[in-house]
């Protein structure tokens, strides 16, 4: 497979997850405000652009207004849906023929949508908005699933997607012990990962803190949780390198998803709960080098040589 | 005849003489629109004309827009001058009958095995230029004459894997070459990407005619590819794909048919040379690559023979292809045999080479070189259509006709500063085509791109191509780069062969008892079905909270 191709197989992963678990914690966050008048807006909002890597200027409004508007639809911030969704049909579009045409087509009718999109959210009805990201990244999620040879780009895919999601769910659980809603918003974050009933199915009993925070870092079955998506990374770089000396791991990406995995795995509720934000952190820290270590064996990209004087 | 053909009925001025493609003169033959008499639609065009004259203008907006849809979808767009649209489809077809095409398929055959024999001749012994059929300072004066290919026959001595030559009709319905492309010509996509979106939108109007496939195209360029690769690669040759990038205008093509071919698409970046072999960086290292089809122009190849600041390119490939270790299709230096100033002695070569007569007539042209022929154009540029000899997608050409007196005498100061780079032609009427232009079906001028294949035992055409249409009243321009669009063309297959396929390929009629029963429903869910609805029901009427005990369905 080549480099450039895998390149963009990986990112559209990426971005696309980026896309869905932006619109999943917006349209949770909105709603929340709107449903519970105790929550402290601004404290909530200025905790959420915090965690997303983006935090608001002091000018800026952190009202669930502004906060959409920041994450969702301003087309100057890289990490919006809006800009998320436009990186994810740029990088299929230059690897149009490695994927299939039914995925092509989700992800170029998905771009050709967006701006009426936009325009119809209107800032005022934004849940129409995330669930219509929701939807299209599904849809996209399922043609792969159904359209898409397990080659190496399948796998550059899920491996691009499997990272983000493990970032993006760290960031939901920072954002959750840096706001002020104590117990009550755990729910909240269940929500976002869609794993309340799922929770409740496993539980069979009301949502606290650590048990949610448990559900969503150790559980093996849940497909959101941080164990399991770390799992789901490490299998695809085994397979895209199956060679596996007699001891060890020499591929430095699986090392850093490996520890960090481990660490969490083998870590007793107690201890993890203690100190949760600084293994999340931790956490980010080793799926960023992770990121740079695929990059730099994979995706080695050519200098730029020109040749005239 | 129905309402949409309302301007065929009446109101035609302007259109006095050119053929057109649907609608001839009854009883006479003219097949011109001038003159009195109604017009009946050709023998071939009765069950199309049938077929659209029973549609509705609401009938046909909803066909233009379930098409608009699935063009955008797939992001089947192409830049005009920067904004992306998508290639406008017309809903009519052109319909061309088996004895037409074959006329146009050995004439297009032709024209590519003369120019193959030219291009071999001037970069090989140059026996032309002894004979003096053509002069040496005519083909070596051409900016797309290039020494780096001279001397040097490729594996199998194809140079012309693939060629589109450009027709079009006069005022009697000839066919005539108004240009061949042998570099890169581009389009094929077009042509089946149009098949597609007919059978989508249309599947009725391909009723009653046998229309020949055009989407097997893909698997005969491979397999030109594969045969042309250097002797190393025996039968796994590794076949890519260059394109420019994502921002070049007819990158859909390249990814559609890097895509239909299964082969890697690369740009320039993802290739290296090393030692005069060339490789693309893969995931998995270097693989080594044995034919490069490349949509990259001549120019921007190889940054170390041709332009030294072309990113496009690859150092290292020109000699890497010299030394037989890459192929490089369609081969460089192709564009001296498509040069304008060639065109009008390509009957000649096809004589010289071939000891044939054309099948195909050229557009009347003038060689501008000749001081008797130059003067004459000089006095009648307002009759003529001039072209740059060095340019395409008609840009740079002037239509006497139809420009001013100020654009005329501009003109003419050019022609007479550099008479090798101009040709002149007589304004040729292309034929024209009922075309759908928002309110009904109106007359407007087209051309025909046929592509030809050549794997070096046999040049294969593919039965169909592009027709491009001229979208503005009266224009004569039908390049997409000058708001031009496409029509689906269909070659009808020879009477009696689709049948002889089908009963040699062994296939049957499919027997509709063949298929396996499918199981009946079975287990808990089937038997439980029916009782579980109804406790449910009777659940609701009695409004009762189901107990703790009530959890697993009763069954």
């Amino acid at each position: 497979m080549l480099s450039r191709i895998a390149e963009s197989l990986y990112w559209l992963g990426r971005y696309v997850e980026r896309a869905e678990d932006t619109a999943r914690i917006l349209d949770v966050h909105f709603h929340l405000l709107l449903e519970d008048r105790w929550v402290d807006e601004t404290a909530t909002g200025r905790a959420l652009l915090q965690v997303m890597g983006r935090p608001a200027a002091p000018q800026d409004g952190s009202d669930a207004l502004s906060v959409t508007q920041a994450l969702a639809f301003d087309t100057a911030y890289a990490g919006s849906i809006v800009c998320s969704l436009s990186a994810a049909w740029d990088n299929a579009r230059g690897a149009r023929e490695a994927v299939s045409t039914e995925m092509w087509e989700c992800v170029n009718a998905t771009h050709e949508a967006l701006p009426r999109l936009v325009e119809d959210a209107g800032g005022q009805m934004p849940h129409a908005f995330f669930r219509w990201v929701k939807e299209r990244c599904a849809i996209l999620a399922g043609l792969s699933e159904s359209t898409m040879s397990r080659d190496d780009g399948w796998k550059f895919l899920v491996l691009g997607r499997s990272l983000e999601r493990v970032d993006m769910t760290a960031r939901l659980l920072s954002a959750r012990y840096g706001d002020s809603l104590g117990q009550a918003g755990w729910v909240t974050t269940l929500r976002c990962c869609s794993a309340y009933e799922s929770y409740l199915r496993t539980y069979q009993r009301a949502v606290d803190g650590s048990s949610a925070s448990e559900f969503l870092v150790l559980d093996r079955l849940f497909p959101r949780s941080l164990y399991f998506s770390l799992r789901a990374a490490e299998a695809c770089l085994s397979e895209i390198d199956p060679r596996s000396g007699r001891a060890g791991v020499d591929d430095a990406a699986r090392r850093y998803l490996g520890q960090a995995r481990a660490q969490l795995e083998f870590s007793s509720a107690g201890d993890l709960l203690a100190d949760l934000p600084g293994r999340l952190a931790h956490l980010q820290d080793r799926c960023s080098d992770a990121g740079a270590s695929i990059s730099e064996r994979y995706f080695r990209p050519a200098a730029i040589v020109e040749w005239s004087a | 005849m129905g309402d949409l053909f309302e301007p065929y009925c009446g109101g035609l001025t302007g259109w006095t003489r050119a053929w057109d493609e649907m609608f001839e003169r009854c009883p006479g033959t003219t097949g011109t629109l001038d003159g009195g008499g109604p017009l009946s639609p050709r023998q071939h065009y009765l069950p199309l004309h049938h077929a659209l004259g029973a549609l509705s203008a609401s009938d046909v907006e909803a066909r233009c827009a379930a098409r608009d849809r699935s063009f955008r979808d797939q992001g089947i767009t192409f830049s005009l001058s920067g904004e992306e649209r998508p290639f406008p489809l017309d809903l009519v077809p052109r319909v061309i009958p088996a004895d037409e095409w074959e006329t146009v398929r050995s004439g297009v055959v032709q024209r590519v095995r003369a120019l193959e024999a030219f291009l071999a001749d001037i970069y090989g012994p140059g026996r032309i230029f002894d004979d003096g059929v053509v002069p040496r300072r005519l083909v070596q004066s051409s900016p797309h004459f290039h020494r780096q290919a001279a001397n040097f026959s490729p594996p199998n001595g194809v140079r012309v894997q693939v060629a589109g030559i450009d027709l079009v009709r006069d005022a009697q319905g000839r066919y005539r070459v108004l240009e061949d492309n042998l570099r890169t010509p581009s389009g094929i996509s077009y042509v089946i990407e149009n098949r597609r979106a007919m059978t989508h939108v249309f599947p009725e109007l391909f009723g009653s005619y046998r229309v020949r496939a055009v989407a097997d195209y893909p698997a005969h360029l491979l397999a030109a590819l594969r045969a042309a690769a250097p002797a190393h690669a025996g039968d796994g040759a590794t076949v890519a794909v260059l394109t420019p990038g994502v921002h070049n205008s007819a990158y859909f093509e390249h990814s559609f048919l890097a895509r239909q071919m299964g082969v890697a698409l690369v740009e320039g970046r993802d290739l290296v040379c090393r030692q005069g072999v060339v490789y693309m960086r893969t995931t998995s290292g270097e693989e080594r690559v044995d034919v490069i089809y490349r949509r990259v122009d001549d120019e921007y190849l190889d940054p170390l023979q041709f332009r030294p600041g072309s990113l496009l390119g690859c150092p290292g490939l020109l000699n890497a292809a010299r030394a037989g270790n890459v192929t490089l299709a369609n081969a460089v230096g192709n564009g001296v045999a498509d040069d304008k100033a060639i065109y009008p002695r390509v009957p000649d070569l096809v004589r010289y080479y071939l000891g044939e007569e054309p099948v195909l007539a050229n557009v009347d042209t003038y060689v501008l070189e000749d001081p008797g022929q130059c003067a004459h154009v000089l006095e009648h540029l307002d009759e003529l259509v001039l072209k740059p000899v060095d340019g395409s997608g008609g840009y740079g050409l002037v239509i006497g006709p139809q420009a001013t007196d100020e654009e005329l005498s501009v003109l003419a100061a050019k022609v007479r500063a550099n008479p090798r780079g101009w040709i002149a032609q007589g304004v040729v009427q292309l034929s024209t085509s009922p075309t759908y232009t928002g309110q009904a079906f109106e007359p407007r001028h087209i051309d025909l791109r046929p592509f030809a294949v050549n794997d070096g035992e046999k040049v294969w055409v593919v039965p169909g191509g592009l027709t491009r249409v001229a979208l503005p009243r009266g224009s004569l321009v039908v390049n997409s780069s000058q708001g031009g669009g496409s029509k689906d063309t269909w070659v009808l297959a020879p009477t009696g062969q689709a049948r002889e396929r089908l009963a040699a390929s062994g296939r049957h009629d499919y027997d509709g008892t063949a298929g396996r029963p499918r199981p009946a429903p079975v287990g808990p869910v089937a038997a439980g079905l029916v009782g579980q609805q109804q406790q449910q029901q009777q659940q609701q009427q009695q409004g009762q909270p189901r107990s703790a005990c009530d959890r697993h369905p009763p069954c």
